[in-house]
């Protein structure tokens, strides 16, 4: 029954988009506002249908419903409620299905979002978002339909991939990164529309680059989830490996993080458009891309899904994608009307974001060779290599090295020209903190090379972040007097896009100092331990108490309890295990960790003998990783505040009694 | 010229000079930093590149050679094409305790490289197990152990 009904409402979302996309194109490139209507109208029918789709797939789960085919491949009578739960995305075909119902969902809210406005470009957006759903509705219809029933039926299934089910994380990482992948389909679409239009408005422009916050938002809080996941899980006290599929949302975030920047060009001085519009199409040809890498299982790897046969259609996408992006791109990009003259200055601000592009496009091009290279290797030689971290990182740590400094440099530098004396009057107290921070450490005995330089640049970057932040309360405060605390605020409120975006690199210099102070510091100890027998790791005295086994009606546990203390503190237990799924023969350890800014104390179990309760296990202690997690908390937190519509009401009202040139006129009053 | 071309010009070649460097650049940083999947005999047949690269060496732990001092937490083992090697068996040396499933006649997947003394020197030593587990055969079979073991 629900076999019927989920395929049913799979067929309808497909229908929507079809006709959707017709009508959402037809619309643009007629100026017609009753197909607009109807694409519009299709978006809402789409969202809706996949909504029942995802809908009925849980309660089918919920309900155990094993005729289901997703349902016998990923359910199971024992497993917890909220395993259950996100089954949903925890395999390939259920997680497509969810993959549309997020498009769905954006597809909704851009259509709610362009329902009043940009008369000349919201329908052909509309269009193309569309498209990309036909897509995705296709594959859920077809090749990674999760409703295919299954005869005969199966009492009961063997549950999620053990890995997924080790650790709560599972509910909020893959989500996350999905509603980054997904929603950069809204920019690609919109963007496509300025190229179809032949024209893109101030107003396009701005709109375009807050459709990319939203998904660039979503993306980093997702890969920084990831890293969390993979240090909770898998054991081995690393939270990134230069994985392929760690690198896959990798890339995208490189590019779109590099079009939010270029795009201030575009929106504010009319520059970059081609090159603008290029890191836009590119962005999501690498989710494309991604997507593939993740789920054709031409990669192995721990978070990629098993062999499918969906590869050569996502690579097909891939191929058309691309071909469409090009063939657009070079018919259309001298009709967006040359820019105005806009000689920069080589110390401005314009300057430092074109230092910036160039160094994320080589960023990109470095992770995207490491990352295809196997592929391409193996291809010509039959050889079967990876290319290793210290590739990655022999370009990966100057690279992000210099895109500290320059967000450091960026923003104190003024838009068009400066004159040379105030850009160095202006750096001289931050580049003076700098060098104290680098002295201090050096002091205190921490002078490896790489991640002094980071701690140095960082401080610059913070200093410099701040002063920018505070500059337009100071202003006022100096002029208007009053208390100083309000007029911060007061004057942050006014200025809060830009705040916003301080409050992201504030996030970035967080990140930039946890990479570099756990990976400088890094230390790995092996343990052999008798129950009573006490070991040292670094400062840390280790002993071990007892053994246990905990069961579950999904696993089974073997846990080592652990109790921690240095010379002047008793750190309580840690009880790191080891988990037994009957699915999968081999356990699989749950590390313990205890964070603090300061350190992280990482214990995972090697091999616990269940009889003599003779104990291995690895103890890493590592400096600062929680800054990572907390700085990835703050970027999150910046983007939200810098896509958080403000004042957006009201223009849109003011936009429905005049629909042509009041709603562009209004949105350019609100972005200044 | 115009100074408008000129600019685009000038433009093109930076860009054509900084993609260059950079491709080249990664060329070299790529050739120095590879993995090798390799067997015992694979090693064996490569053994002026082996010393000094990274290897992941797949193969299957010799009966009879595992030992393990608990004080150094040193761990060595002969590692071979399949359960009984009398060809190209390579003997392993990982600085770690032995992981939970690790046994005799088990696929192993260790990454490290190989020192001058013709022992193998291990930074990782990885085991994988499942339900429809059984001892690899052969080269193909390695290979498969190679897509299980990954992912640890």
């Amino acid at each position: 029954m629900i076999s019927i009904l989920g395929r049913t409402a799979i067929l309808v979302a497909l229908a929507a988009c079809m006709v959707g996309a017709v009508a959402g194109l037809y619309g643009g490139a007629r100026r017609s506002a009753d197909a607009a209507r109807w694409a519009r109208a299709m978006a809402w029918t789409f969202f809706g249908a996949t909504l029942v789709g995802v809908g009925l797939m849980e309660f089918a789960l919920l309900t155990h419903d094993f005729s289901v085919h997703y349902v016998a491949e990923v359910g199971s009578r024992s497993s917890p409620t909220w395993i259950t739960v996100v089954s949903l995305w925890s395999s390939l075909s259920g997680s497509i299905l969810f993959w549309a119902f997020i498009l769905g969902a954006y597809a909704a809210a851009q259509a709610w979002y362009t329902r009043k406005r940009y008369p000349e470009h919201s329908s052909y957006a509309m269009g193309m978002t569309l498209v990309v759903g036909v897509f995705f509705s296709f594959l859920v219809a077809g090749d990674a339909n999760p409703f295919t029933p299954v005869s005969p039926v199966p009492l009961d299934g063997p549950g999620p991939n053990p890995l997924l089910q080790n650790h709560m994380l599972m509910v909020v990482h893959p989500p996350m990164l999905y509603l980054g992948y997904v929603g950069m389909t809204v920019p690609f679409a919109m963007g496509a529309a300025a190229l179809l239009a032949g024209r893109i408005t101030p107003a396009w422009s701005r709109a375009l680059r807050n459709a990319m916050l939203v998904p660039w938002g979503f993306l980093t809080l997702g890969i920084i989830l990831g890293g969390w996941w993979s240090y909770d899980v898998l054991g081995w006290g690393g939270y990134w490996a230069w994985d392929p599929v760690e690198n896959a949302s990798f890339l995208p975030w490189l590019t779109s993080t590099a079009f939010l920047h270029s795009a201030m060009l575009m929106e504010r001085k009319d520059q970059l458009k081609g090159w603008t519009l290029t890191l836009l199409m590119g962005s999501f040809l690498l989710t494309i891309l991604g997507t593939f890498m993740t789920r054709s299982g031409v990669f192995n790897s721990v978070h990629s899904f098993t062999q499918s046969p969906i590869g050569p259609i996502f690579l097909t996408f891939l191929a058309l994608v691309l071909t469409f992006s090009v063939l657009l791109l070079a018919a259309r990009i001298d009709k967006l009307s040359p820019p105005r003259d806009g000689l920069n200055g080589p110390a401005s601000r314009d300057t430092a974001i074109m230092a910036q592009n160039l160094l994320f496009a080589a960023f990109t091009f470095t992770v995207l060779l490491g990352t295809t290279w196997p592929l391409i290797n193996e291809a010509i030689s039959g050889e079967k290599i990876s290319v290793g971290g210290p590739y990655f990182n022999k370009w990966g740590v100057p690279l992000s090295f210099m895109l500290v400094f320059l967000m450091g440099v960026g923003p104190a530098l003024p838009w068009g020209r400066a004159s040379l004396d105030a850009v160095v009057k202006r750096f001289l107290v931050p580049l003076g903190i700098a060098v104290l921070v680098v002295a201090g450490c050096a002091a205190m005995g921490w002078t490896k090379p790489w991640p002094l330089a980071v701690f140095g640049v960082s401080a610059f970057a913070a200093v410099i972040t701040l002063q920018e932040m505070a500059a337009p309360g100071l202003a006022r405060w100096r002029k208007k007097g009053g208390n100083l605390a309000t007029a911060l605020v007061q004057a942050s409120l006014r200025t809060r896009r830009r705040q916003a975006g301080y409050v992201v690199h504030l996030g970035v210099v967080l990140v930039a100092i946890g990479v570099a102070g756990s990976s400088g510091w890094r230390n790995v100890e092996q343990l052999t331990l008798r129950p009573g027998e006490t070991g040292k790791a670094g400062r840390y005295s280790l002993t071990y108490v007892e053994h246990r086994t905990d069961k579950d009606s999904h696993r089974s546990s073997e846990l080592a309890r652990i109790h921690v203390a240095t010379d002047d503190a008793d750190l309580g237990f840690l009880e790191p295990r080891m988990n037994t799924y009957p699915r999968m023969g081999s356990p699989l350890p749950a590390p313990a960790v205890r964070s603090v800014p300061g350190e992280d104390l990482y214990l995972s179990i090697v091999k616990i003998d269940t009889k003599t309760g003779l104990l291995s296990f690895q103890a890493v202690i590592q400096p600062l990783v929680w800054w990572i997690w907390f700085g990835g908390l703050v970027m999150a937190l910046g983007a939200a505040l810098a896509a958080w519509p403000s004042r957006r009401r009201s223009t849109a009202r003011l936009a429905h009694a005049k629909p042509d040139t009041a709603g562009v006129a209004a949105s350019v009053k609100a972005s200044t | 010229m115009k100074p408008a071309i000129q600019r685009r010009l000038f433009l093109l070649g930076a860009l054509l000079v900084a993609g260059g460097a950079l491709g080249v650049i990664a060329w070299g940083g790529i050739g120095d930093n590879l993995v090798y999947f390799w067997t015992p005999a694979q090693v064996a047949a490569n053994a002026d590149k082996a010393v000094g690269a990274t290897i992941r060496l797949g193969g299957v732990v010799q009966a009879g050679t595992v030992h393990w001092e608990q004080d150094q937490q040193l761990l060595t083992f002969t590692v071979g094409e399949s359960t009984v090697d009398t060809k190209t068996p390579l003997q392993v040396e990982a600085k770690s305790a032995p992981p939970q499933m690790f046994r005799e006649g088990i696929g192993v997947v260790v990454e490290g490289t190989m020192r001058t003394d013709g022992v193998f020197s291990a930074d990782k030593v990885m085991v994988k197990h499942s339900n429809e587990y059984r001892a690899p055969t052969g080269e193909a079979d390695v290979k498969k152990l190679y897509a299980t073991v990954e992912d640890l």
